[in-house]
């Protein structure tokens, strides 16, 4: 279980540029719970991410995952229980080194100065193979050589390969050709379910958001302005949530992605 | 040239090759995986040849290697702690680092900028008296320096196939990757930089040995004549698995001494040779760059603004 309690951070503080991008901020997240996270631009999405992953430190307030308190750990410490997949497909792989390298990594197992079994080398290619893309016969090959779709569904396997506590997806098929997209979306939903994976992920899609996950979180100025799970999400549209989102920040949600998306 | 003339200074270059490609090894470690340019290797290289001396000329020719690679460790955990806890820049800490060096080197010799070790018991010397009458009397001082090479590159195809070689290579590739494989890039680093420093000062240790003497301007330059070697190899033997890439970087090396003594043959002075190991090194890493540009030059030269009359 994820919870977030009362966090805030300003950026740039003491300057003409300062600026609160996380605003007293509590989530609780279940284990288990799928939630999606729509807003516009700048209202805090991603950065919420980094302050879960540690990117900084939050100002105030304080971080617990399943009981532990992470608010001060380190970035790398905390990537041992929290997965994350960015935008940009190229930030969660190595390009000069292969898929299997990449792959060994990612698992970490074993000592400092094991070298990757073949019991693991088996068991990369069987991952891989779930994918549909053929990369199990590639193992050796440079990640570089890879399209972004390829990589961003390895980076979802490197990820997810010791399942994590928590995973964050921060819009990872935006980037990508709509089948593509369509496809990493898929994929994404099959681990999540297969692994039971509590997962928070970012879409400008309002379609997308409404479909995946049990829960969807509206933010906005680094506030959570709407939270809606069960019943009530099941009815929502994407017309009401706009809707919402006028009502909760008193203006139009006007952001080019998601009216194009709607 | 006469053959034997001609065979001995292609020895002379094998022999020099494969001592300097030791720093060229430590450059593929730190320049080519963990894309960090050490400027200290001058002041390593040479601190490496005083700690060997000193160690050798009290008598310990086997000590000597392992002194002065512990040495090289040591400066090299100096150059990465500097980078990576005390927000230097990775260049600027280089650069501290060999200044600093300048002094401890002069201070490890006794405070005194020559050393002499005419007399002096060491690796090259003890493996001549150990091939004595044998078919390889002559190549003692190659055989050395082979084995040496041999052991380096046997090491870094292991240790780079580790879990810790993985996270090193791929610090220099994308350390936000390594940050979210929960490997601390700091680490990484360190381990990475101590290593490379080790192999530029046994280099530095070897040098020293087989010619007998150190000096206090025995390394200078070495960074860009091991730059330039590497690279040199790696047009080579650039692709491909790790031990290719690092006989790519032992083959740059002794192509760069045949290179240069070949010039020296054509009345080249000694002197040029640090000026040749920069213009190599300029035109090795601008050469691809301008070749990019080539395109972009051309249709600068070909575009003739046709059609602009009628927009008038």
């Amino acid at each position: 279980m994820l919870k977030i309690s009362h966090i805030s951070k300003t950026f740039n503080p003491g300057t003409v540029n300062a600026k609160l991008a996380i605003d007293d901020l509590s989530l609780t997240v279940a284990d288990g719970d799928f939630i999606t996270i729509i807003g516009a631009n700048g209202a805090g999405k991603s950065t919420l991410f980094n302050a879960i992953c540690g990117s900084f430190i939050t100002d105030r307030g304080e971080i617990l995952l399943d009981g532990e308190d992470i608010t001060l750990m380190a970035e790398y410490k905390r990537a041992r229980t929290i997965g994350r997949l960015f935008q940009d497909p190229m930030r969660g792989s190595a390009p000069g080194m292969s898929i299997e390298e990449n792959l060994a990594l990612a698992a970490g197992h074993g000592g400092w100065l094991s070298s990757t079994s073949r019991a693991d080398k088996e068991l990369f290619r069987r991952k891989l193979s779930l994918l549909g893309m053929g990369l199990e016969t590639r193992m050796q090959q440079p990640v570089g050589l890879l399209s972004g779709g390829q990589r961003q569904a390895l980076t979802l396997m490197m990820a997810t390969i010791n399942p994590p506590k928590l995973l964050l997806l921060d819009e990872h098929t935006a980037a990508l050709d709509p089948a593509t997209a369509e496809k990493v979306l898929q994929l994404t939903e099959e681990i999540v379910r297969d692994g039971q994976l509590t997962c928070l992920m970012v879409t400008h899609n309002m379609q997308t958001a409404l479909e995946l996950g049990n829960r969807t979180v509206m933010m906005d100025h680094g506030k959570i302005i709407f939270d809606v799970s069960g019943e009530e999400r099941k009815k929502l549209t994407v017309a009401d949530l706009l809707e919402q989102f006028k009502i909760s920040s008193g203006k139009a949600l006007d952001n080019d992605r998601m009216l194009l998306t709607r | 040239m006469s053959v034997s003339a001609f065979s001995a200074l292609f020895q002379t270059a094998l022999e020099l090759g494969l001592i300097s490609s030791l720093t060229v090894l430590a450059l593929f470690l730190s320049y080519t995986m963990l894309n960090v340019c050490d400027l200290s290797t001058d002041g390593c290289f040479t601190l490496g040849a005083t700690v060997g001396a000193v160690v050798a000329l009290a008598g310990h020719p086997f000590l000597a290697v392992p002194a002065a690679m512990a040495a090289g460790v040591l400066s090299g955990f100096v150059t990465a702690f500097l980078q990576t806890r005390m927000g230097i820049d990775s260049l600027l800490s280089g650069i501290i680092v060999n200044t600093a060096l300048y002094s401890v080197n002069i201070a490890v010799m006794g405070n005194s900028s020559l050393l002499n070790m005419n007399k002096t018991d060491t690796l090259f010397t003890v493996m001549k008296d150990l091939l004595k009458n044998t078919v390889f009397a002559e190549q003692y001082r190659v055989i050395v320096a082979l084995i040496a090479v041999a052991l380096v590159i046997l090491f870094l195809s292991l240790f780079l196939r580790t879990r810790l070689g993985l996270a090193i290579r791929a610090t220099g590739n994308n350390p936000d990757m390594v940050r979210s494989s929960s490997i601390n890039p700091v680490f990484t680093t360190i381990v990475g930089l101590c290593i490379s420093n080790s192999f530029t000062a046994l280099s530095g240790c070897l040098l020293a040995q087989s010619q007998r003497s150190v000096n206090i301007d025995i390394g200078s330059g070495m960074v860009t004549i091991a730059l330039a070697s590497l690279l040199i190899g790696n047009a080579f033997l650039g692709k491909g698995r790790i031990p290719v890439r690092a006989a790519g970087a032992v083959l740059g090396a002794f192509l760069f001494r045949v290179v240069y003594t070949i010039a020296l043959r054509f009345n080249m002075p000694a002197f040029m040779l640090k000026f040749v190991s920069s213009v190599i090194v300029i035109i090795a890493i601008s050469g691809p760059y301008l070749k990019s540009r080539i395109p972009l030059m051309k249709r600068r030269l070909m575009h003739r603004p046709e059609g602009r009359e009628n927009d008038a």
